[in-house]
């Protein structure tokens, strides 16, 4: 990956933070953007890049961080719909190349497939490694017993 | 026609005592139980339980079946997803949102929903009702795109006692009914308008100014 991008994060819980603190590490430009200015304590000191303190679903808050000029957006909030609409108003709007919403709920995110609409469900992600580790564990009883 | 709601409040508490008046079918959709329970008791209207934007609840207030869905919740994002998850996933014919930031009805109609804004429209009716004491009636329809006002036409109106034929009016505009002793008569070229007419127009917002301008010499 290179580390020269401009990336915008909205949500800075522990996933928005997470990804920030890492990525600006890495050298990258990163903007968090939270509704909740409280939240930018989640950030490491060595955090290089900007906070903005506004409700994402308003256009004039991704304005103000030069959405337009970002390679990619990360939507994290705890709110599926709030990820959903951010994500489509970058790709659509702010014509940002690369945008990847959480989306908790596995429904919506079949509905946003067809819409080319890029999302990272946490609930199907955790589901399928358990299959697998119930699948694995299966499969180390059964050598066990021959 | 059967149309569902999502939201809640007084706008969703008259307008569906509205629609249920003209024999629409309306199904609500809140999230609120205690509301839930009051508007059961007081609309002859469905309602469901939960959260509009989960396309179980959508399905249980029978959104496959729905001619119109409309999205009137105080959050934007749950307005879009509402709409879209019911075009996109059950097929509804014609979806509305309210836009509560006004930036968004732009953002929305972009992104394939149709939106309004109430300020918007408020906005553009005190605007123009307040620059013009003769309108007594405006309402902004297609989205905002074009106006229906009704004005009177007093004595010292530059086209009172004038023909149809001879009242230059500006393009794409209409004069649609005049109502002429309380009786509504849809003019032709011959009618002549005479002071304390009222005339019903058809105007677009870019030619609104010089139209009112025409008929009644005040410039706004």
């Amino acid at each position: 990956m290179k580390n020269n991008r401009y990336i915008v994060i909205v949500g800075c819980g522990r996933l928005g933070s997470h990804l920030a603190n890492q990525l600006s590490r890495a050298g990258n430009s990163v903007v968090v953007i939270d509704r909740d200015e409280a939240t930018f304590s989640n950030l490491s000191p060595d955090f290089s890049g900007f906070r903005i303190d506004g409700d994402a679903t308003q256009i004039a808050v991704l304005k103000e961080a030069k959405l337009k000029m970002a390679d990619i957006l990360f939507a994290t909030t705890h709110d599926d719909n709030v990820n959903l609409m951010v994500v489509q108003v970058a790709r659509k709007i702010f014509q940002v190349p690369h945008v990847l919403a959480r989306v908790f709920d596995p429904k919506r995110e079949e509905v946003y497939a067809q819409l080319g609409i890029d999302t990272i469900c946490p609930t199907t992600v955790a589901a399928e490694m358990l299959f697998r580790a119930v699948d694995r564990a299966a499969a180390e009883k059964k050598g066990e017993q021959p | 026609m059967k149309v569902l709601i999502v939201g809640g409040g007084k706008t969703l508490y008259f307008l569906c005592r509205n629609f249920t008046s003209k024999g629409y079918e309306v199904v609500i959709i809140n999230r609120n139980k205690e509301e839930c329970v009051q508007l059961a008791r007081q609309l002859s209207a469905v309602v469901v339980c939960g959260d509009g934007s989960d396309a179980d609840i959508l399905k249980d207030g029978g959104a496959m079946a729905a001619d119109a869905v409309l999205a009137i919740t105080p959050n934007d994002q749950d307005n879009l997803v509402i709409c879209q998850l019911a075009s996109l996933r059950f097929g509804v014919p014609r979806t509305v949102a309210l836009a509560n930031d006004p930036d968004n009805a732009e953002v929305f109609e972009k992104l394939g929903v149709s939106a309004f804004s109430t300020t918007h429209i408020v906005g553009s009716l005190i605007e123009q009702c307040a620059s013009l004491e003769q309108i007594i009636n405006l309402l902004p329809v297609g989205e905002g795109r074009v106006n229906v006002t009704e004005i009177v036409i007093d004595a010292d109106s530059p086209v009172s006692g004038k023909q149809l034929k001879d009242i230059d009016l500006p393009e794409n505009a209409l004069i649609a009914v005049v109502i002429h002793n309380g009786r509504p008569i849809v003019p032709r070229g011959t009618n002549e308008l005479q002071a304390g007419d009222r005339v019903v127009l058809i105007t677009l917002p870019e030619n609104h100014g010089p139209v009112l301008k025409a008929l009644t010499g005040e410039m706004k």
